[in-house]
């Protein structure tokens, strides 16, 4: 099992039980996997149809999910962005700031970080959002 | 020079409070090291052979005095009483204890440095010209730049998790004292048409497979350097090599892909990012350029002076032309005979921090070459300069000569080195002690590695030393030709290694070799070398020794 | 005789100081003629176990060579010997200490 936290907390998860398909097979559902070396612009067929994108994350010094999740936003994915997998609390921030909508981890690492580490994790400081405040 | 806003230091003290909780954790026993290691990688602190090492940057190389004070109180205080000056305008403190690094990281908070992305796969401390804003001929001061994309690049959420880490410099004429051309991303500041923009290279390094960097766009106009910054790391986040660590910088992407193609998608990137990414805020613009407008120079004119030989020795050597024609740039030289290059002691600190207070509008540089510079002398200030200088052993009238060497720590103090540089550097200061020797051999730059990562710039040495680890005993290969300026070159191996007590003599042969063979003594080691080739050179360092052994 | 040739310790960094450290049964040194040998592989596989059994003591642990004298360990490969004595442009680390 694994738990979806936002920048609420711990919550449930609203797509549970649902099938994700892969980018390459995808027709039609309601989520889709992007695989983090596929190209964000053949998604783009899909952004109507795809409730979710959820965007693996293998290892935690993998970061290529963070540069999808912003190319996906660039294109005009206006749907939910999930990052799945090993996303460590030091992340979270990141995550969200770069637009995704929520982090999915297992439980085992839910159990080494519970929730009151996520929720301390500060969103509000950053030189980006200053530095490109009109 | 740039004063911090309420944000940055905000932000800064947040970083302290946030690595404060993670180093009691680790010492109470809640994180393990692998779950430490990563967080105080990105506040600068390794570990190193013999103890810690914190790595404390100082952005595009500028300090004031007030900051030069506090590194000699730190150095003082939780060192052991020195600094060390490194290739990429950081000073690494070499003995540190974990429990301190929080208060040294609050001292530092104090004068407006910090120790933030100095390690780790992210976007490095952004360096410059360390004569920026002095020297003539500027487009602009590359250091207006090089604070802009501190900025943009401190924490970042899109790149904090890079393949590898990822070095950017910026120069703002067509003189290149920064190597330019061995960075990730380099950055010239240039004018076309009367609207300033910038020349972007990428693919540059050295280490393991040295490149030098394409020119990737022309011009590029001013607004749009941080769309295009991102579209440049986004296209290497997303294709850059993760399965090799030695195949993952940007160089081997760029090689393996193809300029063009890889050209084709960061323009792609770009014009995506241009749509979205907003301009610049110009009150952050604003605050920025007000950290950079030129002192209010001395418009006193020169007088004549009179100089002692010493003094016009080290005018030889260690002072440059500033743009304004009474004033002048000193480089004070961290290389005296038998020292080890980069290191300075918290006194010689504290004198550097009074010189710059006094005679140089606060203004201190710390150059890749492991110098420090006083940035804007007026000329009449010259003899009491020198004479403080050679008060505090500072005086050493050798840049840009055989001994001005840049060494890496070495097998010394880094735990990453396969054999030991500083020793070498300190042999060859001493084997050419004699200044005058020094001067009639002329221009000539000394880099020695001790590891293939090379740190210490070996590939771009007119003479490149690289030692390595063969069979359990120290093996020092040797390169020729390297430049690591404009006119960007790797140099060239001889051929097989010496010895650790081999390489000096080795190293002297090069230079009895080069005696021998200029024209006149205006041709440099390096003139010679591109007019003869490496055969000469290769004769005297194998020859002569077989013959010996024979 | 392979076996009787191998000759091991155990080594780390001190978690707060950063120093170099050796393990002797249970506890750990400074200073390597102290330190325990192992002489078998099998001798070496528990020595690391033990030794391993203080993460917040210590910042990673490997066993490295050494050669014994009179029955005292000392270093075979260069790094080995540079971090029993500290750097050699300054006399700081544990060449100093042991004065």
């Amino acid at each position: 099992m694994t738990q979806v936290i936002d920048r609420t907390g711990f919550i449930a998860d609203a797509w549970a039980g649902v099938e994700a398909a892969d980018l390459s097979e995808y027709a039609g559902g309601a989520v889709l996997l992007m695989p983090v070396d596929a190209a964000p612009e053949d998604a783009v067929a899909f952004f109507e149809a795809a409730q979710m994108i959820v965007i693996p994350f293998a290892s935690s010094a993998d970061g290529r999910g963070f540069s999808i999740a912003a190319a996906l936003r660039g294109l005009g994915y206006r749907g939910h962005l999930r990052a799945r997998g090993h996303v460590l609390v030091d992340q979270f921030r990141a995550a969200l700031r770069q637009g995704f909508d929520d982090v999915e981890i297992s439980d085992e690492q839910a159990a080494r970080n519970p929730e009151a580490q996520w929720r301390t994790v500060a969103l509000d400081l950053s030189y980006q959002s200053r530095l490109f405040a009109a | 020079m740039y004063k911090y806003t309420e944000f940055d230091s905000a932000f800064v003290r947040a970083r302290i409070a946030e690595f404060r909780s993670q180093v009691e954790r680790r010492i109470e026993g809640g994180l393990t090291e692998d779950e430490f290691k990563p967080l105080r990688l990105m506040n600068g602190l390794y570990l190193q052979l013999h103890a810690y090492m914190l790595r404390v940057a100082i952005p595009y190389g500028t300090l004031n005095s007030a900051q030069m004070r506090q590194l000699a109180m730190i150095a003082e205080r939780w060192d052991k009483g020195y600094g060390h000056f490194t290739t990429r305008q950081n000073i690494q403190f070499n003995w540190p204890k974990l429990a301190d690094v929080p208060d040294i990281l609050e001292a530092l908070a104090d004068v407006e440095m910090h120790a933030i992305q100095t390690s780790g796969n992210c976007i490095r401390n952004v360096t410059a010209d360390h004569f920026a804003g002095a020297v003539a001929g500027e487009v602009e001061d590359p250091r207006l730049t090089a604070e802009l994309i501190r900025q943009w690049s401190t924490d970042h959420p899109e790149f904090a998790y890079l393949p590898r880490k990822f070095k950017v410099a910026v120069i703002g004429s067509d003189a290149d004292r920064a190597v330019l051309r061995f960075h990730d991303i380099g950055l010239q500041v240039v004018r076309e048409g009367g609207e300033i923009g910038y020349r972007v290279v990428i693919g540059g390094g050295l280490g393991r497979t040295p490149m030098i960097g394409k020119v990737v766009r022309e011009f590029l106009p001013k607004r749009d350097l941080l769309a295009y910054l991102e579209a440049i790391l986004r296209t290497y986040n997303m294709s850059g090599r993760r399965d090799n660590k030695y195949k993952a910088r940007i160089k081997i992407l760029v090689h393996e892909t193809g300029l063009e193609v890889l050209k084709d998608r960061i323009e792609a990137h770009f014009e995506a990012q241009k749509r979205v990414l907003p301009d610049v805020n110009p009150a952050v613009r604003a605050r920025i350029a007000e950290g950079f407008v030129a002192p209010a120079l001395s418009e006193r004119p020169a007088a004549a002076l009179s100089m002692s030989p010493a003094l016009r020795a080290f005018v030889d050597t260690n002072v440059t032309a500033h743009r304004d024609a009474n004033h002048v740039i000193v480089t004070v030289s961290t290389k005296g005979i038998g020292t080890t290059p980069g290191d300075v002691s918290a006194a010689q600190m504290r004198v550097l921090a009074d010189l710059a207070e006094r005679y140089s509008h606060d203004e201190l540089r710390i150059s890749h070459e492991q110098n420090v510079i006083l940035p804007h002398v007026h000329r009449d200030d010259l003899p009491a300069v020198h004479a403080a200088l050679l008060a505090a052993d500072l005086a050493t009238a050798n840049i840009g000569l055989i001994s001005d060497i840049i060494a890496c720590p070495g097998m010394d103090y880094c735990a990453l080195a396969t054999a030991r540089s500083i020793p070498i550097a300190q042999q060859i200061g001493e084997a050419f002690a004699d200044l005058d020797a020094q001067h009639d051999i002329g221009p000539l730059k000394i880099k020695i590695s001790g590891c293939i990562n090379a740190c210490g710039h070996h590939h771009v040495g007119h003479i490149g030393i690289l030692g390595l680890d063969r069979a359990g005993v120290e093996n020092y290969q040797l390169t020729l030709g390297g430049d690591g300026t404009q006119e960007a070159t790797l140099g060239t191996r001889t051929g097989p290694g010496f010895s650790y007590s081999e390489i000096v003599p080795a190293v002297e042969r090069l230079i009895e070799a080069y005696l021998d063979l200029r024209q006149s003594r205006e041709e440099s080691f390096l003139d010679a070398y591109r007019r003869v080739g490496i055969a000469p050179f290769k004769a005297a360092l194998y020859e002569d020794r077989d013959a010996k052994a024979a | 005789m392979a076996a009787e040739a191998l000759a091991k310790v155990a080594t780390s960094n001190h978690l707060i100081e950063g120093d170099v450290i050796y393990f002797a049964h249970g506890v750990w040194l400074r200073d390597l003629a102290r330190a325990e040998v192992a002489r078998t592989p099998e001798e070496a596989d528990d020595l690391l176990r033990r030794a391993r059994a203080f993460p917040h003591e210590t910042v990673g642990v490997e066993l490295v060579d050494v050669a014994l004298e009179a029955g005292v360990p000392r270093p075979v490969h260069f790094r080995e010997a540079f971090r029993t004595r500290g750097p050699s442009n300054y006399f700081h680390g544990k060449q100093a200490d042991h004065v």
